[in-house]
């Protein structure tokens, strides 16, 4: 079955090209929505067999390249289209398929009636098709080719309502911000690149990963190597300072948030570099760089989500704040436990968002949690489902958040030191008093919307696949239970990835022993630390809603601060985006444009047109004229000729 | 009185000025096709004096395909003249200007 693994490729491209080409002459939503979702269920079919087979096999024999055809091969550069199944590639597809594939099952019901239906199901296809390529590639180039080809259906799908409106623009817009804001993270991965190649001379990971191990190559290029990959990685996966895209691309239809902007693409930049790990090892500061990018990345955007009230928003935040706690696990060398939190928090973050999209749908596209309340009454399963997510992300054991979440913390505490941890505590804290603030919002308390609203629990095509989400969110960290509980076994998730991490975490200093004595009563902090705050939110706003009021009204400033999103938005504008508007509008068009490059083209012309209308005068198509210049001229020929004998 | 080979080419030569001052001057296409005519006869006149002066037959020999071309030539030229005046009712060669753009 492993050698079949390009079908959970070609499959999606095959569900693109007959719905994005016979797509419009298919008129039945069902035909569409089962073409769209059964090529994601099959090729998640595929990747569990070849999961298992791989799981059943010994260790150094899980390893394995599908190569289909060369793509490119010119000098020294031989790339092609390759897929390496291992053991990092085969947890990312099972993610991607398997999330995938409950996504489209749900999106037929929330897309049911839309006029672009068929538009809908061929951009999700799209996109499975390139982030299989991303994950499976075995070599920079293909990976690159998945890299901007999410991009690409991340622009297509947050402006696929392209004329409505959102927020002070239109959806358009945020679409063009995302793809934008990422084309500068990519321009860093293509600087990567192009100084590995220079470094190894090959694109090839299993190449280059050897190479790493061999050549005696500077930190400082290893640095420079990371810090480009580094930057690629802080666009696409939303980190500070390339995090501004990702709460606009809530612009989108939900489905695609929760699919790609929490479960599958953003985490692209965790997978890159945890693939890459071997480097980011070989260069420590950088290593250090991630860690503090990921933890203040998971804070800052943890105290901006505590204050929002669009539902969608408020989940944004939360899913940068969380892709902050992967980027901190990867500073710290836990590149297993940051994988591992990949995988829960595509569990309960595409359900929190699915959650979200049914009281949307419920609410006729309100998004305001201030206009909901007391929904749990009209919408039983989701309320149940998003408790369920909330708890998970709050990391309430035993639920999937908490094993992840905590386990990247006791690595943050143990791997480099006590600040890290304390800072990563607090965010948590935070994560559980948003999410609950979410639910209790949302779901209880008094109704605050009109009486022309009728919430109803959404159909079973959208319920279902909430349920499924919900039991992986509960019982998805048990395949990750850490050693301190398990016992001789150890960690079975992080016994599975070891062999790819094992060259990159050979190079890394681990700091000092730590009991488990530690490990218990840290794990035991944060989760009172997250219980408390639980506990805090539903006496704010259930007990006493007042007390909320109070305190945004006490400490205003900071309150808006946090509303205006520290204002970097508007930081950007004025201090990167107005500039180079007013640059390219005044310098580069009117002038370098305007002035140089059409005044040269002008002047050309012009020259040629003055010059031309003295030599027009000889072409006056009078025979007798020309015959006379042939004359003076053989006359002129022949005088110069006798002359100069 | 021996005629040299200079006579034969400074009668050439008078031929040959006003063949060409014909074509350069008359507006009449007849008349420049004769001038045409005549600069073709004064090269033949040459041709045949040098052909007599080297003693080769090489000059003479030219003179006939000289005369075969202008034959043709004639033949093609006055057809064109023809057909020209068909279309514009002239064969004043100033009234034909078409080859300007």
């Amino acid at each position: 079955m492993r050698e079949l693994i390009y079908l959970t490729v070609v499959l999606p491209l095959l569900g693109f090209l007959i719905n994005g080409i016979f797509g419009s002459k298919i008129k039945n939503e069902k035909v569409i929505g089962i073409i769209g979702s059964s090529t994601i269920g099959i090729s998640f079919i595929v990747t569990l067999f070849a999961f298992f087979e791989t799981l059943s096999l010994p260790t150094d024999q899980r390893m394995l390249i599908v190569s289909l055809f060369t793509w490119l091969k010119v000098g020294g550069l031989d790339v092609s289209f390759a897929y390496q199944v291992d053991q990092l590639s085969l947890i990312m597809a099972l993610i991607v398929t398997g999330v995938g594939f409950i996504i489209h099952v749900y999106s037929i019901g929330y897309m049911h009636g839309d006029k672009s239906f068929w538009r809908f199901f061929a951009y999700l296809n799209l996109f499975i098709f390139a982030m299989m390529n991303l994950i499976l590639a075995d070599n920079f180039v293909l990976l690159f080719l998945g890299w901007e080809g999410v991009g690409l259906c991340s622009y297509l799908l947050i402006g696929f309502w392209y004329d409505r409106k959102f927020e002070k623009s239109t959806t358009a817009d945020a679409a063009k911000k995302a793809f934008i804001v990422n084309r500068i993270g990519d321009f860093g991965f293509l600087l990567g690149m192009f100084l590995i190649f220079l470094t190894f001379g090959s694109l090839n990971f299993n190449e280059v990963f050897s190479r790493a191990n061999t050549f005696s190559v500077s930190t400082v290029t290893y640095g420079f190597i990371a810090l480009f990959l580094f930057i690629g990685a802080t666009g696409k996966s939303a980190q500070i300072p390339l995090y501004v895209w990702l709460p606009d691309a809530m612009a989108g239809p939900t489905p695609v948030s929760a699919l790609i902007h929490a479960a599958t693409m953003v985490t692209a930049g965790v997978y890159m570099v945890a693939r890459t790990s071997i480097i980011f090892a070989s260069a420590p500061d950088i290593m250090m760089v991630v860690a503090i990018i990921g933890v203040l990345t998971a804070f800052f955007a943890a105290t901006i989500g505590i204050v929002q009230n669009d539902i969608k928003k408020v989940l944004a935040y939360s899913t940068v704040s969380q892709l902050g706690y992967m980027f901190l696990a990867m500073g710290v060398g836990a590149f297993g436990a940051g994988i591992f939190h990949v995988m829960t928090h595509a569990f309960f973050k595409a359900l929190l968002f699915l959650g979200a999209g049914s009281v949307i749908h419920a609410m006729h596209e309100e998004q305001d949690i201030q206009k909901y309340g007391g929904l749990k009454k009209y919408m039983p399963h989701t309320a149940l489902t998003f408790l369920i997510a909330a708890l998970a992300i709050s990391g309430i054991p035993p639920l999937s958040g908490f094993f992840s979440k905590d386990e990247i913390l006791w690595y943050s505490y143990s791997n480099v030191g006590i600040i890290f941890w304390l800072v990563g505590v607090i965010t948590a804290m935070m994560t559980a008093f948003y999410m609950f603030r979410l639910y209790l919002l949302t779901f209880e308390g008094k109704e605050r919307f009109g009486h022309d609203k009728h919430p109803h629990e959404s159909p079973k095509v959208m319920t279902i696949p909430l349920m499924v989400l919900a039991v992986l969110s509960v019982i998805g960290g048990f395949v990750g239970i850490p050693e301190v509980f398990s016992g001789e076994h150890g960690n079975q998730f992080h016994n599975w990835l070891s062999p790819i991490f094992a060259d990159a975490e050979r190079k890394l200093i681990h700091f000092g022993y730590h009991s488990h004595f530690e490990e218990i009563l840290l794990m035991t902090l944060s989760v009172i630390f997250a219980g408390s705050s639980i506990f805090l939110v539903r006496y704010i706003y259930l007990k006493s809603p007042k007390i909320a009021d109070n305190v945004s009204s006490r400490f205003s400033g900071l309150y808006k601060t946090l509303w205006n999103k520290y204002y970097v938005d508007e930081i950007y504008d004025a201090i990167i985006v107005n500039p180079i508007v007013v640059i390219s509008k005044n310098v580069l068009w009117k002038f370098t444009d305007g002035k140089i490059i059409d005044g040269l083209i002008h002047s050309l012309a012009k020259l040629i047109d003055v010059s031309s209308s003295l030599f027009r005068k000889f072409q006056n198509g009078l025979a007798q004229f020309y015959a006379l210049i042939m004359v003076l001229g053989i006359a002129f020929t022949l005088f110069w000729i006798i002359m100069s004998f | 009185m021996t005629i040299t080979i200079e006579y034969y080419l400074i009668l050439s030569a008078f031929m040959f000025i006003v063949g060409v001052a014909g074509v350069l001057t008359r507006r009449n296409a007849i008349i420049v096709f004769m001038c045409i005519e005549l600069m073709l006869n004064s090269a033949n006149l040459t041709l045949v004096a040098f052909s007599s002066y080297l003693g080769s037959s090489v000059g003479q020999l030219f003179v006939f395909f000289v005369m075969t071309v202008a034959a043709a030539e004639a033949a093609v030229g006055l057809a064109i003249i023809i057909a020209i005046f068909r279309n514009k009712l002239t064969v004043n060669i100033d009234d034909i200007n078409i080859l300007k753009w």
